[in-house]
């Protein structure tokens, strides 16, 4: 159970990015995940409100965009979709693939709010 | 549906959670960064201290009691003093791998996480500045026992070494994927063991770590016995000849 740490550090990104940016408060965070990076989204959520107390991001919306797992076969060329514990060709069975996707943990982009609001 | 992570936000209702906008709107800034760049950035500054001393930094991964103090221990009996070895030790709670380590006249520093199941950079970093770096060719970092939360945490090595016991179950690498793919070498150890266990097979272990696409070299060892220590040694100097070689001279 990491995703804590992680959370903590996504926060102190996303404040160092609202304070450059003179932001007010964060409204949205969103963030790509692949199951070959070792985080499990639903811990992340879980987490960050815990994380996110008291922060600039305190009532912003977590935003996951789960990322799947996709292969090129360096011998038949075929791109596929597998799952983390087989990242083999399913068109030819070559092992020797390259991942395309699936190991991503990253902070995507961050929503602002910049002046203060009636309600 | 949740009030933290936006799946009870649909276009029908966005409006009334959103506060009324001033001129301009809420800003969007792309970052693309990785959630971890902070511990990413230390990492990067340990690798270039230990790049600056020409020292090796091997990080060792695997499950709590797969033998990863037995095989430093043997591993130093073999390559001491012709190479000077250090140790960075983590675990929850306790000295014991450090003096373990010591008295075989090898420095160790003991990080005890508390409850953290990871070593990260930043702890990594303090330990650095415990160790004589100028005197060190090789430092072995013992990672917590873990197979799931060291995987996600660079903390400056060069090397990742996976090690799996023959007492453990032989699917490991499909169970635990991101490990066994964030490894550059994977040892099967205690293998003494593997005659009287009899359900460990180590082609099926490489054969789901082959699914993984990993084509990283499996070495079988038992520090008890020495089989095999020599052929692990023999990885180390490589991997150490080939750091001094591409290594610039600060």
């Amino acid at each position: 159970m990491h995703e804590l740490a992680v959370c903590r550090s996504m926060l102190s990104q996303v404040a160092r990015i609202a304070a450059r940016h003179r932001a007010r408060a964060v409204t949205r965070i969103s963030v790509r995940i692949g199951p070959l990076s070792g985080i499990e989204p639903d811990l992340l959520c879980q987490a960050f409100p815990f994380a996110a107390a008291g922060t600039v991001a305190e009532h912003a919306a977590l935003v996951v965009d789960a990322q799947p797992v996709r292969v090129h076969c360096e011998a038949c060329g075929h791109d596929a979709e597998t799952g983390p514990r087989n990242l083999a060709c399913p068109r030819c069975g070559e092992r020797c693939t390259r991942l395309l996707s699936g190991d991503e943990l990253l902070l995507a982009e961050v929503e602002l709010l910049h002046q203060a609001t009636d309600n | 549906m949740c009030d933290t992570c936006g799946c009870n936000v649909t276009p029908g209702n966005r409006h009334l959670l959103e506060p009324a906008r001033p001129a301009g709107g809420p800003e969007t800034v792309a970052v693309l960064q990785s959630l971890l760049a902070e511990n990413d950035r230390v990492a990067a500054h340990n690798r270039a201290q230990l790049e600056a001393h020409g020292v090796l930094a091997v990080n060792l991964m695997s499950s709590p009691g797969s033998g990863k103090t037995a095989l430093l221990e043997a591993t130093i009996e073999r390559l001491q003093p012709r190479w000077r070895i250090a140790v960075i030790e983590g675990d929850l709670e306790t000295e014991n791998d450090a003096e373990r380590i010591r008295t075989r006249g090898v420095p160790a520093v003991q990080i005890t996480t508390g409850s953290a199941c990871h070593l990260d950079a930043h702890m990594i970093h303090d330990a650095l500045h415990r160790l004589d770096l100028a005197a060190i060719d090789i430092l072995f970092i013992e990672n917590v026992g873990n197979l799931v939360c060291p995987a996600a945490f660079d903390l400056g090595q060069h090397h990742n070494v996976a090690l799996l016991a023959v007492t453990e179950g032989d699917d490991k690498p499909a169970k635990y994927p991101v490990m066994f793919r964030a490894a550059g070498l994977v040892l099967f150890t205690k293998a003494d063991l593997l005659p009287v266990l009899g359900d460990f097979a180590p082609a099926r272990a490489e054969d789901h770590l082959r699914r993984l696409g990993s084509a990283v070299p499996v070495l079988s060892l038992s520090a008890r016995t020495g089989d095999g220590v020599e052929a692990w040694c023999r990885w180390l100097e490589t991997a150490l000849d080939a750091r001094r070689a591409g290594a610039t001279v600060p």
